[in-house]
């Protein structure tokens, strides 16, 4: 009689520890399930205007990943994805985000858009994976967005269909990036900075924003969490070989560099000792290169600003 | 000052073969040329230097000189090592880096061929030949 009531006690205990496991397991995706802008945020975004959409354009680097592979000129305009970057958590190909209405984004409303780019949700309701830097494009203002689309309109529709990613277990299960964004994704300033000063201000709107500088140049944990402590402070590269450098006034070499330097470097791809940008830095470079000045004097201006950092890792 | 930029660039120039030894240094001291050729026009071209028409074409002929030999300077078993930032992409994509350094090696040679009227002329040319240092660099240069 009493090892009756041991098993069924036991039979009992493990079926509510699966019982509550369940739940627990619903709870946790309930509260990382996708969420996009609501109906009144889209309701509230401004009208777009594509001039300015086209800085926002290259200020956010997107022909940098989705444009077709080593294209040029003209062709770095059509945003035809296919481009691999081979991380540690498997291989993410860049989507086909031209004007088409089957195989690009030529059919997003605004909302789908800004949900996209502002909550990391796609128009079927599931999360994006990070690689794509709506952690840091979430901080950008509704107006640079509605140009951002407005802009994009105008471009080339292209009918490419980019092969799918090849992820690694259990980062291609799409549902773990709701825990990822439990923990890091939110819209706070990575640096505390004088934001009364209007030139810091738009300095770090840019960097945090839509240059997503932080995405390569701060170090990440395991989980892929970037290491807000060690902003800017340099990493491994997260997509092939070498390293992307400390850009903080702790950086051995660039800490030396004035904000004029900088700019010249952004400017020409050269540094002050007339050695040339190289890497992935190169394409960034080339869309520095057609922002306003005041723009990369704020950049300048903000990375002289921030706090100093050892070489991350 | 024609006579010192004229020398100091021969100097650059000898001093980057007397320490030619290993190919990898070799490598390292062709583009420090490179980049001294490069921060000379631009200084002229920006007025922070005096204009000197043969200076500017003598700099763009040091580029070139340096574009003629370069693919040498990357035999096999020279990948690593030096603190090299030769990207193993040269070895494995040997011709496409090949058809790079020719083209650097074109218009280098167009630009030291031209004769410069003035230091806009300068920069203008300084252009077309400074896009390949970052193209070929976005495929080919490590950095550690």
């Amino acid at each position: 009689m009493r090892k009756t009531v041991a098993t069924f006690s036991r039979h009992a205990l493990v079926r509510w520890a699966l019982g509550l496991a369940l739940v627990g397991a619903g709870f946790g995706l309930f509260i990382t399930r996708p969420l996009p802008l609501s109906e009144a945020e889209i309701a509230a975004l401004p009208a777009g205007n594509s001039v300015n959409g086209e800085t926002v354009f290259w200020a956010g680097g997107c022909a940098s990943c989705h444009s077709t592979p080593k294209s040029e000129g003209d062709a770095h305009l059509v945003l035809a994805g296919g481009l691999e970057l081979k991380t540690d958590f498997g291989t993410f190909v860049a989507p086909n985000i031209s004007a088409s209405t089957r195989h690009g984004i030529g059919a997003w409303s605004i909302g789908d858009f800004s949900s996209a780019m502002l909550k990391g949700v796609s128009p079927q309701g599931e999360h994006y994976y990070p690689s794509f830097p709506y952690g840091s494009y979430a901080r950008m203002t509704g107006q640079d967005i509605a140009d951002l689309y407005a802009f994009m309109k105008t471009l080339p529709a292209s009918e490419n269909i980019p092969a799918e990613n090849q992820l690694s277990f259990p980062f291609n299960i799409r549902a773990t990036v709701g825990g990822w964004k439990l923990l890091f994704f939110n819209t706070d300033p990575y640096v505390a900075i004088d934001t009364s000063n209007q030139i810091l201000a738009r300095g770090q709107y840019l960097v945090e924003g839509p240059g997503h500088c932080g995405e390569c140049h701060t170090p990440r944990n395991l989980i892929g969490g970037l290491k807000s402590d060690a902003w800017l402070s340099g990493a491994k590269n997260p997509d092939g070989e070498g390293r992307i450098p400390n850009i903080t006034p702790g950086a051995k070499d660039v800490s030396a560099w004035s904000a004029a330097d900088l700019v010249a470097y952004f400017e020409t791809g050269f540094t002050p000792d007339f050695d040339s940008v190289g890497g992935s830095m190169v394409s960034v470079q080339k869309n520095l290169s057609k922002l306003p000045k005041a723009d990369l004097e704020a950049i300048a201006a903000y990375l002289k600003a921030i706090p100093a950092k050892d070489d991350g890792a | 000052m024609k006579r010192f930029i004229l020398t100091t660039l021969s100097v650059i120039a000898f001093s980057g073969l007397a320490f030619a030894v290993e190919p990898q240094e070799a490598r390292q001291a062709s583009m420090k040329q490179v980049g001294g050729a490069i921060g000379l026009l631009s200084g002229m071209a920006k007025g922070e230097a005096p204009f000197d028409a043969a200076a500017a074409q003598a700099a763009f002929a040091t580029m070139n000189t340096v574009a003629k030999g370069y693919v040498d300077l990357f035999p096999v078993g020279s990948e690593t090592g030096f603190e090299t930032e030769a990207a193993p992409a040269i070895w494995s994509s040997m011709d496409d880096f090949k058809a790079k350094v020719a083209k650097f090696e074109a218009d280098t040679g167009a630009a030291a061929a031209m004769t410069f009227a003035d230091a806009a002329a300068v920069g203008a040319a300084i252009g077309p030949v400074a896009a390949n240092c970052g193209d070929c660099h976005q495929l080919y240069r490590v950095k550690k």
